[in-house]
């Protein structure tokens, strides 16, 4: 019934290749959170400020980026772009839409954790005598942290699943992208995908177990 | 002004891809919730022997990237000779992937019931079946609601991806547009609006129902 020869030893040999792709895959989802980050904060500071515009543009990136597909913003990025005279390469384009992505859903993370603070501590630490960005940074951030670690690990893996998505706008040097690259001249498309996704797995619950282990150790009292 | 070469015709061709993307999103989500439904429902109440190996497997479809999903079912499908077009596979992978986050918001939904409300039932003479149906089921409804709404919008946008394996959607049919008339940016605008279209309004419903209900506990 079954009239094939599964080849691994091609796909085992290539995992040297692979693996120096995994590093890559890890470097963009790590690049795209601190910037999403970082984009998320801002975001989440802007919905809050007191300008109209400010405001609105705000709300408009945070609904955009998550009431369209992942796929479409990398799209975006890439083709839409190019047409307007930023000729993005693969790479910076796939970064870009993943780290616009990133920023819209930690926007709404950050907005939660926000609003699990109560404004009667930032006021004390006020009334303490601290200046505004100082109580921001010594009271309000730290409780921050501690609110939005699970759900940024969640992005995180979520990061990571989302760089495979770099393949399609033609990024042949990460996980996928090598993969891909084997498979055409190969052929043995079961085989080194099945390896790819094993190392994707990895991948993951590395960073799972890590943020755990780096939870245990940050937030005890 | 404003000129460009895209035509009704064109329009007509992404709404096209549009009903595909539903359809996908469709066929996905209803097999994904019934066996996420009965996932959960074993998750939630077999012994730990049990529990612990399927919520293990349940979990790779998760910490895969759903690209390579789609790519390794569509070639074992050759592997194996089955005569599935494209589109069922597509519609086959999403459905597993959505069954495994179905699963999770099933069993939460059930976690969240309290075990003194089950048991008063069950002292009130409800059997096993009664107290799932008339206690559980309603409770739960209400915790797993709103995040199965956001699933399903998930999964509408993730759709996206079976282009990789062939399937002409919204997102591809747009891309078969710009290879005509060489405007990527306002196709693709096009073609992003109508996935905000689809998704930005039961997005809003999700989560009105989820303060609304939320006000009643």
């Amino acid at each position: 019934m079954l009239d094939y020869t599964f080849h691994w030893r091609p796909a085992l040999n290539a995992l040297p290749a692979m693996l120096d792709g995994a590093l890559v895959t890890l470097q963009v989802a790590l690049l795209s959170m601190v910037i999403g980050t970082a984009g998320g904060v801002l975001l989440a500071l802007g919905r809050q400020s007191g300008s109209r515009v400010l405001r609105g543009g705000c709300t408009a990136w945070v609904e955009v980026a998550r009431n369209t597909p992942a796929l479409f913003q990398i799209y975006m990025a890439y083709f839409g772009l190019g047409s307007i005279g930023i000729q993005l390469d693969s790479y910076p384009a796939l970064l870009l839409g993943i780290a616009f992505n990133n920023a819209g859903y930690l926007a709404e993370t950050f907005r939660g954790g926000l609003r699990a603070i109560p404004p009667t501590q930032a006021r004390a630490a006020r009334s303490l005598g601290m200046s505004a960005p100082k109580a921001f940074r010594l009271v309000v951030l730290p409780q921050l942290f501690r609110a939005v670690f699970y759900p940024l690990t969640n992005q995180m893996v979520w990061a990571i699943l989302m760089t495979s998505l770099g393949v399609v706008v033609g990024l042949n040097t990460d996980l996928t992208g090598v993969t891909q690259e084997l498979n055409v001249k190969t052929f043995r498309t079961f085989e080194f995908f099945a390896i790819a996704a094993v190392l994707y797995y990895l991948l993951s619950k590395a960073v799972t177990l890590s943020a755990r282990l780096l939870a245990w150790r940050l937030f005890r009292y | 002004m404003f000129e460009t070469s895209v035509s009704w015709n064109d329009m007509l061709f992404l709404l096209q891809g549009a009903g595909t993307t539903l359809l996908i999103t469709l066929y996905a989500v209803l097999g994904g919730t019934l066996l996420g439904v009965a996932l959960g429902l074993a998750r939630a109440t077999a012994p730990w022997w049990l529990n612990a190996p399927l919520g293990a497997v349940l979990d790779v479809p998760r910490s895969v990237p759903l690209l390579i999903q789609l790519v390794l079912v569509n070639s074992f499908k050759s592997i194996l000779g089955l005569p599935w077009s494209a589109f069922t596979v597509a519609c086959v992978v999403l459905a597993i992937y959505t069954s495994t986050y179905c699963a999770e918001i099933v069993r939460g939904g059930i976690l969240a019931v309290p075990a003194t409300t089950r048991r008063a039932a069950r002292s009130l003479g409800l059997t096993y079946r009664q107290d799932l149906i008339e206690i559980v089921f309603p409770l739960a409804l209400r915790v797993a609601l709103p995040s199965w709404i956001g699933l399903t919008l998930g999964v509408m946008k993730d759709t996206a991806l079976v282009l990789w394996i062939g399937v002409v959607e919204l997102l591809r049919s747009s891309q078969i547009i710009v290879t005509r008339v060489q405007e990527p940016l306002f196709v693709l605008s096009i073609a992003g609006a109508i996935y905000f279209a689809m998704s930005f309004p039961i997005g809003r419903l999700g989560a009105r129902l989820e303060r609304r209900w939320r006000e009643n506990d």
